[in-house]
């Protein structure tokens, strides 16, 4: 019953991963000690890796940047080239105004930029970035971000 | 996918491998030093254990692929997760003359026990628009939550009323992005600028405009009620009655549906929410009074035992008083 399931997923799926920005590992079999988590992530098989046990992981991962794609190009096709590209630059720029690599910052102007400040979803409540309970080592984190490590 | 808040997430060029096999995208390059080509990949490797990622905000998928597995393992697929609490409702909506009429009974199942006998399933959307949930009460109750904090921040923006068909169109936008999988079917009802409105919206993110309409799994006997009986601008107090009567038939039907009768009239003038409008008449009524005099009970023998404690091990600290 699993196959049939994984079958029709992968026809639908087929044509999501064409179009759709490209993920690079489902379901990362490294746990926290770099070898394979098997209590949680069961046997390591290539089938876990490149498909979406839930049906909702793919669309949901790439929803926000599919909504972004989409916009971008009736804005394209309305006004004109210079349009979408004077709001990505926009976007590029609020990314950029961050906190320390381990700190979590409010993504102010990013927000305001996108609209997402006049309204509330399931990424506003669920899994809140600011309240994560875990939180990277600092100078680790540091030390990436600058390439030292 | 090892994803840093930072990076700009649709970057494709300059990925680093690790010895893992995912893919990291890499840092922007003004903040990035020169870095050499070669570099110790053991040390990477371990120390990249380290480095946290923070989690995609939203929902988390990460448990799915062990819920698979444990439900093939227990028992060759017979055992089944828990199942959520459903409401197995009868929830009906009539437009009348001077505005709309919502009604629900209050019984929320859990398999074959009833959950819940007093539960509220008509749900404040805004001052105007009110929300009769059937389906996954969890699911019903969040979304419309959802639906009225985006409705009271426009409308502190905008300074306006929210009409009914944006409630609905925001509804069908959150309901379809999730395809079925958020187990909502809803009945908006409000009055706005435009006129009366009743809105259906199914889990998967249908819409359908209706001058009445029943949900749930009573809706089969509400429904024939309603189309019995249903005339365009009834009076209030013979909408009252309709959609009562056609609540009732959900409850003498289905077992899902009982208890009270909740209903809810939205005028231009206001909104008038009874809860109870009419209580069950199967409410328990005890015949006699249940419970013994003491000394009932005769006692024949008593049998004391002392227990016997042993010290086994003191230890004294003594506190500081400085």
């Amino acid at each position: 019953m699993d196959c049939i399931l994984f079958l029709q997923n992968t026809r639908g799926l087929r044509s999501q991963l064409k179009d759709s920005v490209p993920v690079a590992g489902l379901c990362p079999q490294a746990g926290p000690y770099g070898i394979q988590d098997t209590l949680r992530m069961g046997f390591s098989s290539v089938k876990n890796e490149l498909l979406p046990s839930h049906p909702l992981e793919l669309s949901e991962k790439n929803f926000q940047l599919n909504q972004d794609k989409m916009n971008f190009s009736t804005l394209r096709n309305i006004q004109g080239l210079h349009a979408p590209l004077k709001l990505q630059m926009e976007y590029r720029a609020a990314k950029q105004i961050q906190r320390l690599p381990f700190l979590p910052s409010s993504n102010l102007a990013l927000d305001t930029l996108k609209g997402t400040d006049e309204s509330i979803g399931f990424e506003d409540i669920l899994n809140d970035t600011a309240q994560c309970e875990v939180t990277g080592e600092p100078h680790i984190m540091t030390e990436y971000k600058l390439g030292l490590l | 996918m090892n994803n840093f808040p930072e990076t700009c997430a649709t970057k494709q060029l300059n990925s680093v491998t690790t010895g893992h096999g995912t893919a990291i995208t890499e840092i922007p390059t003004s903040l990035r030093p020169n870095r050499s080509g070669k570099k110790n990949r053991l040390s990477v490797d371990m120390a990249l254990s380290h480095v946290f990622e923070t989690p995609v905000s939203g929902f988390n998928f990460e448990n799915s692929t062990r819920n698979i597995l444990l439900e093939n393992v227990l028992d060759e697929g017979k055992t089944k997760a828990p199942k959520p609490l459903k409401t197995g409702t009868t929830i009906a909506g009539v437009v009348y003359k001077n505005g709309v009429v919502l009604g629900a009974d209050t019984r929320a199942t859990s398999s074959e026990v009833v959950a819940d006998k007093t539960c509220a399933k008509i749900h404040y959307i805004a001052p105007n628009i009110y929300c009769c949930g059937a389906g996954t009460a969890a699911d019903t109750e969040k979304t419309t939550d959802l639906l009225s904090s985006n409705l009271t921040i426009f409308s502190m923006n905008s300074g306006r009323n929210p009409r009914v068909v944006m409630a609905a169109n925001i509804l069908q936008d959150i309901l379809f992005r999730y395809r079925g999988m958020i187990g909502a079917n809803l009945i908006l009802g409000g009055v706005d600028c435009t006129g009366n409105h009743l809105y259906r919206v199914g889990p998967f993110g249908s819409m359908d405009k209706v001058p009445y309409l029943a949900m749930g799994s009573g809706d089969l006997a509400a429904m024939g009620i309603l189309e019995d009986r249903f005339k365009v601008n009834m009076e209030v107090e013979e909408a009252k009655t309709l959609v009562c009567d056609a609540i009732h038939a959900g409850i003498m039907t289905d077992l899902g549906s009982g208890n009270n009768i909740d209903l809810c009239i939205i005028t231009r003038r206001g909104v008038d929410y009874i809860r109870p409008y009419q209580e069950s008449e199967y409410k328990q009524r005890r015949q006699e009074k249940y419970k013994y005099k003491p000394g009932t009970t005769p006692v024949l023998t008593e049998n004391i035992v002392p227990l016997e404690l042993e010290l086994v091990h003191e230890m004294v600290q003594t506190m500081e008083t400085a």
